[in-house]
C-alpha cells in the first residue's frame, strides 16, 4: 500500500502571545494527487505549510511525509519536499543559475549534475537565457518561475506551492498551470494554496478549506462542487424586458433594463432557461457566470464558521 | 548527522562555502580592499611616523612589533563581519529558508558560514601581510604556530559573528558588537603595545581579554616573542571554539532567530 504524500494529525500551533494559528487539524493528501488548500488570509494555510517544511515549529500533533515522521526523520521529510513560498526568498544578488545550483547542492547533488538539472528546469520555465543575470533583475513572473525551478531541482516527490501565481499575468498563469499539470501527470504530488479559486477548480482534484485554524471541508473537488444547489448566471439582453416569466426552479430578477440575473437550481437544464426567456420574447445577447462556483462555496463555508462562533481569534 | 549521507553532506558543505566565498569575492572592493588600505595607513602612521619615535618594544623595532597585531586585527574583524553580515542578510532577505527547508544539518550550516568567514579572514590577512612587506621585512619563527593560530582565531570570530547574526533583528544589531566590543578588545589586546608595559593591575585586567592570547600567540609564530605562555593561548582559543560552536548549534537547533 502506498503511503500518503502528506498526513497531518491533530496539528496545533500556538504562539507566545496566545494566538492559536492551528487548532488541531487533520489532513491527508494521497500520493500523486493535485491538492488545493484554500482559506482566507490568516486562516492557517501558510502556518501549516511552514510546519510541514520545518520553517515553523509545531506546538503538538504529528506530520508524516511519505511515511517519514517529521519528529524522527526530519532529513527524509525534507528530501521529499520542494517548496515554492509565497514571498520571494532567494538571494537577489546571486545569478539566476546559482540560486538553483546552490539549492541542488544543499540536497547533496554534485555540482556538475546540479548544473544539468538547472539547465533543464530553467529551460522548461523559460529562464535559461537569463541564467547569468542577477536574480533581482527578473520580473515578478520570472521570479515566481525561478522559485519553481529551485523547488524542483532536487526532484521532490511532493511539491508545495504557496500562492505561486500571485501577481502573475493571465497568459503566464495559464502556462504555469500547464507546467504544473504536466509534472503532476508525471506522478509528483502537488499541494497548492491560492487565492484564485478558478485556479484551484481547474487544477486540483482534491480540496481542503481551512478557516480560523480548523479544516472546515476536506473532500474531492467534484463532490464539493456538487454541494452547490444553485448557480447564478448574468444575462445581457438585446432589448429591455418589460415582464419577467416565473418558474419553480429558475428565478429571474432585473439588475437594469438590459441585464438580468438567473438563479438556476442544480439539475436544471440551461435549455429550460432559454425556452422560458424565448417564450417571454426576451432576446439574450450574452451570458456569463456571476461568480466562480468554487468561490461561492468558499465564501459560504468560511462565513458559516464565522456565524457558528468558532472564531476565537478576536477573543484571544 | 547520518553517516549514510556523508557524500551528500560533504557536497552541501562545499556548496555553502563556495556560495559564501563567491559572495564576498563578488564585492571584493567592499570586503577585501578596504582593510588593506586601512592597515596600510596604520603602518604609515603608527609604525612609520609615531613608531620611529617609540623605538623598540620588547626588544623589537616598533614597526615589526605591530605587524602581527595588525594582521590579526584584520583577520578578526573580517572573519566576524563576513559571517554576521552574511547570516543576517540571509535572514533579512529570507534566503536562509533555502537552507532551513533542505536536509543540511545545522552543524554543517555553521561550518559552511564559518568556512566563508575564515576564507575572508585569511584572504584579508594575506593581503595585509603583503602590504606589511612594504614597511617591514618578512619574519617567520614558526609556520605551524602562525598558521594554526591565525586559522583558529579566525574560526573563533567567525563563530562569534554567526551567533551575533542569529540574535540580530536590525542592521544596528550587527554593528553594535563589532563597534563596542570587538574593536576595543582588539585594540586593548596588545596590538600596539606589550602588556608588560602596563601596571600590574591593568596587566591582570588585560589577561581577561581573550584577544590578547591570540595576538601574542600569533606574534610568537612570526617573531618568536610573547608575553604569555603559548600552551595557555592554545587552550583558550580551543575552549572558545568548542564553547561558541556548541552555543551556535544549540541556538540553531532551537531555531532561535530563524524559526517561529
Amino acid at each position: 500500500m502506498t503511503q500518503p504524500a502528506l498526513e497531518i494529525r491533530a496539528l496545533r500551533k500556538s504562539y507566545r502571545n496566545g494566538f492559536e494559528a492551528l487548532k488541531g487539524i487533520d489532513l491527508k493528501v494521497a500520493e500523486g494527487s493535485f491538492f488545493a488548500l484554500l482559506g482566507p488570509n490568516g486562516a492557517g494555510k501558510s502556518t501549516t505549510i511552514g510546519i510541514v517544511t520545518s520553517l515553523i515549529s509545531k506546538t503538538s500533533g504529528k506530520v508524516t511525509v511519505f511515511g517519514h515522521d517529521l519528529d524522527r526523520e526530519i532529513q527524509e521529510v525534507k528530501r521529499n519536499i520542494g517548496l515554492v513560498p509565497q514571498e520571494f526568498n532567494f538571494n537577489n544578488f546571486e545569478p539566476v543559475a546559482e540560486v538553483v545550483v546552490n539549492q541542488a547542492g544543499y540536497y547533496g547533488i554534485p555540482r556538475r549534475e546540479a548544473w544539468q538539472r538547472a539547465r533543464h528546469y530553467l529551460g522548461e520555465l523559460g529562464l535559461w537565457d537569463r541564467r547569468k543575470d542577477m536574480a533581482r533583475t527578473l520580473s515578478g513572473g520570472m521570479k515566481r518561475r525561478l522559485m519553481i525551478a529551485r523547488a524542483l531541482v532536487h526532484e521532490p516527490r511532493l511539491l508545495i506551492l504557496d500562492e505561486p501565481t500571485a501577481g502573475v499575468d493571465i497568459e503566464l498563469r495559464r502556462s504555469m498551470w500547464e507546467f504544473l499539470q504536466d509534472i503532476n501527470c508525471d506522478g509528483r504530488s502537488i499541494i497548492l494554496t491560492t487565492h484564485y479559486l478558478e485556479e484551484a477548480e481547474r487544477l486540483c482534484r482534491n480540496i481542503a478549506i481551512i478557516d480560523h485554524g480548523r479544516i472546515v471541508e476536506n473532500t474531492t473537488m467534484r463532490s464539493l462542487l456538487a454541494k452547490l444547489d444553485t448557480e447564478t448566471v448574468v444575462l445581457e439582453l438585446r432589448a429591455a424586458a418589460h415582464q419577467l416569466p416565473a418558474h419553480d426552479s429558475i428565478r429571474l430578477r432585473r439588475i437594469d433594463d438590459l441585464t438580468l440575473e438567473a438563479d438556476i437550481n442544480r439539475g436544471e437544464d440551461l435549455n429550460h432557461l432559454f425556452q422560458l426567456l424565448d417564450g417571454a420574447g426576451i432576446r439574450v445577447q450574452s451570458m456569463r457566470n456571476k461568480t466562480n462556483r468554487l468561490e461561492e462555496l468558499f465564501i459560504r463555508m468560511t462565513q458559516t464558521v464565522e456565524s457558528t462562533g468558532l472564531d476565537t481569534r478576536r477573543a484571544s | 548527522m547520518n553517516p549514510l549521507h556523508l557524500h551528500e553532506n560533504w557536497t552541501a558543505l562545499r556548496t555553502i562555502v563556495i556560495k559564501e566565498v563567491l559572495r564576498f569575492a563578488r564585492i571584493w572592493v567592499q570586503t577585501v580592499l578596504p582593510p588593506m588600505v586601512t592597515m596600510a595607513l596604520y603602518f604609515i602612521i603608527f609604525g612609520g611616523l609615531i613608531g620611529s619615535r617609540i623605538g623598540e618594544m620588547d626588544g623589537i623595532r616598533y614597526m615589526d612589533f605591530i605587524v602581527p597585531g595588525l594582521i590579526m586585527l584584520a583577520v578578526i574583524t573580517n572573519s566576524y563581519s563576513n559571517v554576521v553580515s552574511s547570516f543576517f542578510s540571509s535572514k533579512f532577505q529570507r534566503h536562509i529558508e533555502e537552507l532551513l527547508v533542505s536536509p543540511v544539518p545545522n552543524s554543517l550550516i555553521i561550518l559552511g558560514f564559518v568556512g566563508g568567514g575564515v576564507a575572508r579572514g585569511l584572504a584579508v590577512g594575506a593581503g595585509v601581510t603583503v602590504v606589511s612587506l612594504f614597511f617591514s621585512p618578512f619574519s617567520l619563527h614558526s609556520l605551524p604556530v602562525t598558521l594554526s593560530v591565525v586559522v583558529m582565531t579566525s574560526i573563533v570570530f567567525a563563530l562569534a559573528g554567526l551567533i551575533n547574526g542569529v540574535f540580530a533583528r536590525t542592521f544596528d544589531d550587527i554593528s553594535i558588537v563589532p563597534t563596542f566590543v570587538l574593536t576595543p578588545l582588539t585594540y586593548l589586546g596588545g596590538v600596539f603595545y606589550s602588556v608588560s608595559l602596563l601596571p600590574d593591575f591593568w596587566q591582570g585586567v588585560s589577561q581577561l581579554n581573550p584577544i590578547l592570547y591570540m595576538v601574542n600567540a600569533f606574534r610568537y609564530g612570526l617573531l618568536g616573542t610573547t608575553d604569555l605562555p603559548l600552551a595557555l593561548s592554545y587552550g583558550i582559543i580551543i575552549a572558545f571554539i568548542v564553547g561558541l560552536y556548541l552555543f551556535a548549534l544549540i541556538l540553531l537547533n532551537k531555531g532561535v532567530g530563524v524559526r517561529s
